[in-house]
């Protein structure tokens, strides 16, 4: 059995539950053990960027510490936001002089750098999808909208995506489960995450930016692999729909329930009923794949 | 006799400890725009990313005290579009980082800014004292520092209809040494 560390971050225990549900499901279905880090801490998020350097090397550090004391070669990070920060600390202590003798002293841990971050596309495509590709037995007969945002693409240093602005990672993993993508403008626009709390008015108006174009160029859903993208395009709905001319219901999946879907797991295993917007609709859309004989 | 031109020593101008400290050059900008048209925030901000760097490519102290005490940097929210298109390859974020930073040092904070940065503490002071961030405990935090106290009251029931709320904070074994880690970064942050 193949075997990966996991890094949730505080999201997947809070607000983002379902994608850490979601993403159980279809990792047992592939036969992957996922291996969470022990006593893992926070990242440090935007907070610490904003506000301390060093502070930002070193709690992201200390988790990559952790993995390497617990012989984990790859880690799995499915908030690209987390996955920003354990990258770039990664990266930092590579070529900063300072922080490679620094960081292992403040977080009293060795670190040899031996740990690579994984963003969840990276992981479903390295782990899960030759395992999943026999195993697909629904087809859900909507169009999705794949969004990246950010931090799934950039910075370059810190992204493994071709084609920055116009990606198409995620749409040929869904292409695997025979669900079918638009071609649309917002894909790796921000949804202005960062200001989720402090400047809701303009998460309200970018986000209605990106739900404006996936909705005017037929989307059924928008599918996302990020819980900071999630969060501002389900949560913020009210704020969302002040910015638009129309109302707009359309949900937002994480690509780990799309696949769950398509796999046959029970909507409710996958958190479908954990959103504010009702995933119902799209549910009504998935159909068994009958075999012609 | 020889004279000497008496030269006040000026204040050292923002642009040289941005490239001796985090060594990115503000002089490669060549005004194209690409940053502005890309910028998310562009239509928020008090000045646009080429502004910013325009007035640090001058390098005065009036123009310097313009960029510290701006909104821009604090409204930018390292979303990386004006650097992925940079054709110079300036890490515009990498300097909002750093300019954050430093208007913090020299007190030159934009009012409206207040909020942003007691969003940032009471985050920050959630993992200082339990290792994870709790979402509950950092809204109490927020809410206390700028009195925001009706701000998303309808948003909690539905949360936590939801399971989607901790009450309590979950506290990892190792917080003492998060607790250390945050003491001795801080330091270190500070010596800069």
């Amino acid at each position: 059995m193949n075997k990966v560390g996991y890094f949730p971050g505080c999201s997947l225990s809070g607000t983002a539950k379902e994608y850490h549900l979601s993403l159980l499901e279809i990792a047992k279905i592939a036969g992957v053990d996922i291996i969470e880090l022990e006593d893992w801490n926070c990242c440090g998020a935007t907070a610490a960027h904003s506000l301390a350097s060093t502070l930002a090397v070193a709690l992201p550090a200390r988790n990559l510490a952790i993995a390497e004391k617990m012989q984990l070669t790859d880690v799995l990070v499915p908030c690209a936001a987390c996955y920003s920060r354990l990258a770039q600390a990664k990266y930092e202590m590579k070529i900063n002089e300072k922080y490679k003798t620094l960081i292992p002293q403040l977080i009293e841990m060795d670190y040899n750098g031996t740990v690579t971050p994984l963003t969840v596309l990276d992981f479903i495509q390295k782990y899960l999808i030759d395992n999943l590709s026999d195993k697909f037995v629904n087809k859900i007969n909507a169009k999705f909208a794949c969004y990246y945002g950010c931090l799934l693409t950039r910075p370059e240093h810190l992204s493994t995506i071709e084609r920055r602005e116009d990606p198409q990672i995620m749409e040929e993993i869904i292409a695997k489960a025979q669900a079918k993508s638009i071609d649309w403008a917002y894909k790796v626009e921000c949804c202005g995450a960062g200001l989720s709390m402090t400047r809701t008015d303009i998460v309200g108006k970018l986000s209605a930016r990106i739900l404006n174009d996936a909705q005017m160029r037929g989307a059924d859903a928008v599918v996302v692999a990020c819980p900071m993208c999630h969060s501002n395009l389900d949560m913020r709905r009210p704020e969302i729909n002040q910015n638009l001319e129309f109302k707009t219901d359309i949900p937002i999946l994480y690509i780990t329930q799309v696949l769950g879907l398509a796999l046959g797991i029970n909507p409710k295993n996958l958190g479908l009923d954990k959103h504010f917007v009702s995933t119902q609709r799209l549910i009504s859309k998935v159909e068994k794949i009958t075999v012609e004989v | 006799m020889e004279t000497k031109a008496v030269i006040e020593p000026l204040a050292q101008p923002l642009k040289e400890k941005i490239l001796r400290q985090i060594n990115e050059q503000v002089m490669k900008c060549y005004q194209c725009g690409k940053c502005a048209a890309g910028c998310p925030l562009a239509g928020e901000m008090d000045y646009t990313p080429n502004q910013i760097l325009r007035l640090l490519q001058i390098g005065s102290e009036h123009t310097d005290n313009e960029v510290l005490s701006s909104y821009s940097i604090w409204l930018c929210l390292t979303c990386d579009t004006c650097h992925s298109r940079c054709p110079q390859e300036v890490d515009f974020p990498h300097i909002m980082d750093f300019l954050r930073g430093e208007a913090i040092k020299r007190n030159k904070i934009h009012p409206k800014a207040k909020e942003i940065i007691a969003f940032h503490k009471s985050f920050l002071e959630s993992i200082e004292s339990n290792g994870r961030l709790n979402e509950v405990e950092l809204t109490m935090r927020y809410k206390l520092k700028t009195l925001n106290l009706l701000q998303d009251i309808g948003l909690a029931p539905k949360m936590f209809a939801k399971g989607k709320l901790e009450i309590l904070p979950h506290k990892i074994k190792g917080k003492d040494a998060i607790a250390r880690i945050f003491a001795n970064a801080l330091k270190e942050t500070d010596d800069e």
